[in-house]
């Protein structure tokens, strides 16, 4: 079972590097050491907060990006291909095929991540000429970056599963922007009454938060994060990501190849 | 040559004509619009809402927002406004996007502060940024620092000044001046070593070249300030002693009261003039001076700061 999971995923993310997914890598060192050279010049004091806050923001939204527009794709573009046929017709399971995939572009994003980080890292030591112990938080704000992948790259397969790539792409974007507003949404259901507040309520458990994944200002500012976010945010990306996972082997499973 | 080939040179020859031709068009048609207009313009004015419209990259759009109050402020600055519409809503933008970004507030005040053309002579707004800042970074001294600078310097409010440096000295790892400047605005507040001691912390402690010049600039002016005085006094006694003005300073050496020709902080002579009024030569060199400059001298639109600052 582990061998055919560790194959579609292999095959996966091969696939994705022959689809120049990691040319991206090309625009985001254009776009750091531009920053880091340019930004001094124009502003005042902030060299090392733009190069935290771009380089991290670039990362996740180059990320989102990726996981969205490879994930919808990953069931479609086999279908269309013909060649899930041929997959299924060996001895893999449907769920197998899914999970492979997941874990396929979820290790693309990692490896991205991590030639991402490196050139954060390389434009950080530009312009502070050393680092500091609090340089170490980035490395949380990165795995938080990571688990926001792991999330969105379960969502686009989930919609990849029972719907079109222009749909599928559609529904994973706006999870995203909602999934962003979670806490106001959760701020609305609060000052809200009878069965408004239970709808939005459940609608605020129900779209992912992104918003707790996301630390970078606080990190940017040398603040510490709290052993019991990177807990809670490990153990409710992971529940999260397994919840869609599930969905979208339940849909796949029965739907109609023929 | 081939025809396939004879079209790629064609088609790359006519894409760099046409890129060079629009590059060209468009910066005759920037020169023809007026940039004013697009300048003064805030899209979205509230920053509750750019704050959702990040979301959640409040950070980077903070980092965006304070190189646009930079170069506002600087461009602006630099043309000799005297108007700064946009400054304090720029600023709130991005101390309300990203409020733990010390050097907003502590630049920011001082855009806004100082008489026009040093700044935006806003120093209610300054102080209304100062205190969010310390709201939002209550163990940052260097925010009771400025807090304290703009009720002393451009409101010449001992009191308030008094209260924000003694509010700073609590903060752990506080500057020990804090303590010291809470008593001196007490005591001394008008006076010029109290300014002094306050361009000098500032010298001292800022970790930036910009605001080093600056304070080195008003240390300049202070001490031609107080040369002048003292000197004019020197000038007063000599007629009251002699029943007429020197012509010179050697007059006054002559008569005992100066051991030689004083000279202002660059090492350049100050000038005795007929009426009896001491003058610097090059005012241009000495930004900031309230005493010294020539009858009708005009200061440049950009204060003239010294590579060596």
């Amino acid at each position: 079972m582990s061998t055919r999971i560790a194959s579609i995923a292999s095959n996966t993310f091969r696939e994705a590097v022959r689809d120049r997914v990691l040319y991206n890598l090309i625009a985001f060192a254009l776009l750091m050491s531009g920053a880091a050279i340019l930004v001094g010049q124009l502003s005042i004091g902030i060299e090392r907060l733009v190069v935290i806050n771009l380089g991290l923001t670039a990362i996740s939204l180059f990320g989102v990006v990726i996981a969205i527009f490879i994930g919808i794709g990953l069931v479609s573009k086999e279908i269309e291909k013909r060649t899930l046929y041929t997959v299924l017709s060996r001895p893999v399971q449907r769920w197998e095929f899914i999970v492979g995939k997941f874990l396929g572009l979820a290790g693309t994003l990692v490896v991205n991540t991590f030639f991402m980080a490196v050139g954060v890292f390389a434009a950080l030591y530009y312009v502070s000429r050393h680092f500091q112990m609090a340089d170490g938080w980035l490395l949380v704000a990165l795995y938080f970056i990571i688990l926001q992948f792991l999330v969105i790259t379960a969502l686009a397969l989930l919609f990849s599963a029972f719907s079109t790539p222009v749909e599928s792409a559609v529904f994973a974007f706006l999870l995203f922007v909602i999934g962003s507003f979670a806490q106001d949404l959760r701020g609305f259901a609060a000052m809200a009454h009878g069965a408004t507040r239970w709808l939005a309520t459940g609608a605020a458990y129900l779209v992912p938060n992104f918003s707790s994944l996301n630390v970078i200002s606080s990190v940017a500012h040398e603040q510490p994060v709290a052993g019991s976010l990177i807990l809670s945010n490990t153990a409710y990306a992971l529940l999260y990501t397994g919840m869609a996972l599930c969905g979208a082997v339940l849909i796949f499973e029965r739907r109609n190849l023929k | 040559m081939n025809p396939s080939r004879r079209i790629t040179l064609t088609a790359s020859a006519l894409l760099v004509v046409c890129m060079l031709s629009s590059a060209l068009v468009l910066r005759l048609a920037d020169q023809m619009r007026p940039a004013a207009p697009l300048q003064e313009v805030l899209y979205i004015s509230s920053p509750k809402v750019l704050k959702r419209l990040s979301l959640g990259y409040d950070g980077l759009l903070a980092d965006v927002y304070w190189t646009r109050v930079v170069q506002y402020f600087g461009s602006k600055h630099y043309a000799g406004a005297r108007d700064y519409d946009l400054l304090a809503p720029l600023l709130e933008i991005t101390t309300a996007l990203d409020p733990r970004m010390t050097v907003a507030y502590e630049f920011g005040a001082n855009f806004l502060a100082p008489k026009p053309p040093d700044g935006a002579g806003m120093p209610q707004q300054a102080i209304q940024l100062a205190e969010f800042g310390i709201r939002n970074n209550p163990n940052e001294w260097r925010l009771y620092y400025d807090l304290g600078f703009i009720y002393y310097m451009d409101l010449q409010d001992y009191k308030n000044a008094a209260d924000a440096f003694e509010r700073g000295s609590r903060v752990p790892n506080a500057h020990p001046w804090l303590k010291l400047m809470a008593a001196l605005m007490a005591e001394h507040a008008g006076e010029i070593q109290t300014s002094r001691m306050l361009w000098t912390t500032t010298y001292e402690t800022t970790p930036d070249q910009n605001v080093r010049a600056n304070a080195a600039a008003h240390l300049r002016a202070l001490q031609v300030d107080e040369d002048v005085t003292s000197l004019e006094a020197l000038v007063s006694r000599y007629r009251e002693k002699t029943g007429h003005l020197p012509d010179s300073f050697p007059d006054l050496q002559a008569a005992g009261m100066l051991r030689g020709v004083p000279t202002d902080p660059l090492g350049k002579a100050y000038k005795l003039a007929a009426d009896g009024h001491v003058e610097v030569r090059d005012p241009d060199d000495l930004p900031f001076i309230q005493k010294g400059a020539p009858p009708g001298y005009v200061p440049p639109l950009k204060p003239k700061f010294l590579p060596s600052d």
